[in-house]
């Protein structure tokens, strides 16, 4: 079912697709002019008037793109090895989220109303490997108990993690209830950095430093090491690796349980800077196959890029609008999605199947 | 998944009986049941089952899976509350006439259609799935989030046309109307993939390269398809909050996406007929499983609805992907070789009119 179009053949452009590029690149250069000098009556100014505006628009852009890259990376890791698109992913987010509050509350042995002076290292981190650990073992055990039977029969693994979506959300909310509820920061991140006149969060400046963290680990892992040298020849040519006596099963079965690990990373980061509730794990979901399909499905380097993207449009849209049109910012996301398939279906560093 | 085989002949066959006995039988149903089933039951299952007949169009016949079936009628839905509602809280309130609402509803659910499936048209398969997966998504938070058109509390008091009335007063009249956009959407669809069009949109969808180097133009095929499966589902949409006279944007957000392919899947994925069997089951399961003896005694209650959905969904992908169609199918086919003298492979008529499978290979 899957084919090879003929749709970056031709390096040639037609004229109509350099009228295209022409318009991308004019308003690409209008929104800048915009930003950068006459914006009016937005809630950030522009940078030649408010350069600290403009700069915590650019540093949020830059935390939550961190965000996005920890649990897209989780999506993509899986589904360029196995194929498998993992709408539980989000699932998975919210169940690490929800465990390392449970923990949390467990270790400060309080049942709510946490404030981050009680909450020392220990009691954010422990959480957080517990909480990681929990995903990353109820992603195994779907992969092994549901998936492994399927393979090959992509939509139809598809559909299992949707089944098991549509279970883990409901049981997540009688467990859990309705109401948001939210991770604590220990107390030696939750204040603000004051450089000159400027402030800035120093929890999101830490999801950017995990985000990096997580990034270069995931790069050493698949170019320094073995086993990810079986998964990158695993994405390319998976018969091939297993003709070459390489049980490729355990590997698909790492794959799965580190992307499900970062979804739960995530989710604690996500609980820690947000608030978990239902719903949340639909939002998640929604982010990481954006950033999938605007970077290119399978590809670190395009969960980059894709999460950079996403994460410039999420920050800049809702402050560089007019006031009164800010609800409209998710028009943005859409545009961005539209723009990149246009330019190309397979998304920026995504190759055809 | 298998797929739908080229058009057949026009004859008439058992199987046009038996959609004829299963419409007798709707048509029939409201002098033997209780104005709850009909209401609450049988007119949600036909508006719930032409959305999903929309998005089984899609995936038989096109194989594309559209998740965005779910945006389609919600647009619909929004369309016509913000045309027909007078001086409400939210919305455009712009009171017109409940007809020109539905026009405005179809035609604007039509154009949005075309323009999606444009963008979504060049990719296939599990891309296919995602892209539309996030237009539902970000319709959800569209028309949350701008209170100009609904804003999370959604538009409230949509009037029908005088002639459907309140459905709590007279629940044929939408009955009815259901029953026969059904029978139109049913026909419409299948009539489609007969037509010229239709066959080529299941050549694209057999071979795409193929259909390329023939000249057909793939993107144009699959985004008509995308505005024929949006026009469908704006005719669920318009049924939808007539029943309701309400739409918010939680009634299109990701749970209901994804109940609509559950619809689908349950049914069978791959015929149109199934679409209205899986949406039977699910109202069912949703209004009477709470009535079921000892179903709270094992911790499902009415609360836990979608857990229940989740299991039936997951059991029966992993069992039959076909769906309960497909399980028909297969019962059919066991019935036939019982009855048969021999399998159904060494009969000599069986096989008649089918090229053969080749069997002498070198």
């Amino acid at each position: 079912m899957v084919t090879r179009v003929a749709t970056r053949s031709t390096k040639q452009r037609s004229p109509l697709q350099w009228v295209g590029l022409g318009i991308g690149l004019l308003l690409v250069a209008l929104l800048l002019a915009w930003v950068l000098v006459f914006a009016t009556g937005t809630p950030a100014g522009p940078l030649i008037h408010e350069p600290r505006d403009f700069l915590s628009t650019l540093l949020n852009a830059l935390t939550i793109a961190g965000l996005y890259f920890i649990v897209a990376g989780g999506f993509t890791l899986i589904f360029g090895l196995m194929r498998v698109v993992n709408l539980a992913h989000g699932s998975f987010f919210l169940l690490g989220g929800y465990v390392a509050l449970e923990f949390q509350r467990f270790m400060v042995g309080k049942s709510g109303n946490i404030s981050s002076s009680e909450v020392s290292a220990a009691r954010w981190l422990v959480p957080l490997v517990l909480a990681a650990a929990v995903a990353g073992v109820v992603g195994l055990i779907t992969q092994q108990l549901f998936l492994r039977w399927f393979q090959g029969q992509d939509m139809r693994e598809t559909l299992i993690t949707i089944a098991i979506s549509v279970i883990l959300a409901d049981q997540m909310l009688t467990h859990f209830g309705g109401l948001a509820k939210d991770i604590r920061w220990p107390g030696i991140l939750d204040h603000f950095l004051i450089v000159w006149d400027f402030r800035y969060s120093v929890p999101r400046l830490f999801m950017l430093f995990t985000a990096v963290v997580v990034g270069v680990a995931l790069w050493l892992w698949l170019h320094k090491t073995r086993t990810g040298m079986v998964i990158r020849a695993g994405v390319d040519d998976t018969a091939m690796v297993q003709a070459l006596g390489i049980n490729v099963q355990v590997v698909f079965a790492l794959a799965f349980l580190v992307g499900s690990v970062l979804a739960g990373v995530g989710g604690v980061m996500g609980g820690s800077f947000a608030s978990l509730a239902p719903g949340v794990d639909g939002q998640w979901l929604l982010n990481s196959i954006i950033v999938v399909i605007v970077g290119g499905m399978g590809s670190l380097v395009g969960a980059m890029a894709g999460s950079l993207l996403l994460g410039l449009v999420t920050a800049f849209a809702p402050a560089y609008l007019p006031a009164d049109l800010t609800h409209y910012s998710v028009i943005f996301t859409f545009v961005l999605l539209a723009a990149v398939l246009a330019w190309r279906p397979y998304g920026l560093f995504g190759r055809p199947e | 998944m298998t797929t739908p085989s080229l058009s057949r002949s026009t004859r008439l066959t058992p199987e046009h009986g038996l959609l004829l006995a299963v419409l007798a039988v709707l048509a029939l149903m409201p002098l033997f049941t209780t104005t709850f089933f009909v209401s609450f039951v049988l007119t949600q299952t036909l508006w719930l089952g032409i959305a999903a007949a929309s998005l089984i169009f899609l995936a038989a016949y096109g194989g594309m899976i559209s998740l965005a079936q779910t945006l389609m009628y919600g647009f619909a839905g929004f369309a016509i509350g913000n045309a027909v509602t007078q001086g409400g809280s939210k919305g455009l309130n712009l009171g017109l006439n409940p007809w020109v609402g539905v026009a405005i509803g179809i035609v604007f659910t039509t154009v949005l259609a075309f323009v999606l499936g444009l963008v979504a048209s060049r990719s296939t398969g599990l891309y296919y799935l995602m892209i539309t997966l996030t237009y539902g998504v970000i319709g959800f938070y569209f028309f949350g989030q701008v209170t100009t058109f609904s804003g999370f509390g959604g538009i409230n008091q949509i009037v029908a046309p005088d002639y459907i009335g309140e459905p709590g007063e007279h629940p044929m009249r939408l009955y009815y109307t259901a029953l026969v956009v059904s029978v139109f959407s049913y026909m419409l669809l299948r009539y489609v993939t007969r037509t010229p069009f239709g066959l080529a949109l299941q050549g694209i969808r057999d071979d795409p390269v193929r259909m390329s180097a023939l000249g057909y133009n793939l993107v144009i095929h699959r985004a008509l398809a995308f505005v024929l499966g949006g026009f469908v589902a704006s005719l669920a949409g318009v049924l939808n909050v007539w029943w309701n006279r309400q739409i918010d944007p939680a009634s299109i957000g990701i749970g209901e996406i994804l109940a609509l392919l559950i619809i689908a899947v349950i049914g069978g994925m791959n015929r149109l007929e199934g679409a209205w069997l899986g949406a039977f089951i699910y109202v069912v399961v949703n209004n009477y499983v709470r009535s079921v003896p000892l179903v709270d005694k094992i911790g499902i209650t009415e609360d836990r609805f979608n857990t229940l959905v989740g299991v039936i969904f997951l059991v029966i992908v992993l069992a039959s992907p076909n769906g309960l169609m497909g399980l028909g199918t297969s019962i059919g086919r066991l019935f036939k070789r019982i009855f048969r003298p021999a399998s159904g492979r060494e009969v000599p008529g069986d096989n008649l009119g089918e090229p053969k499978e080749s069997t002498t290979s070198g």
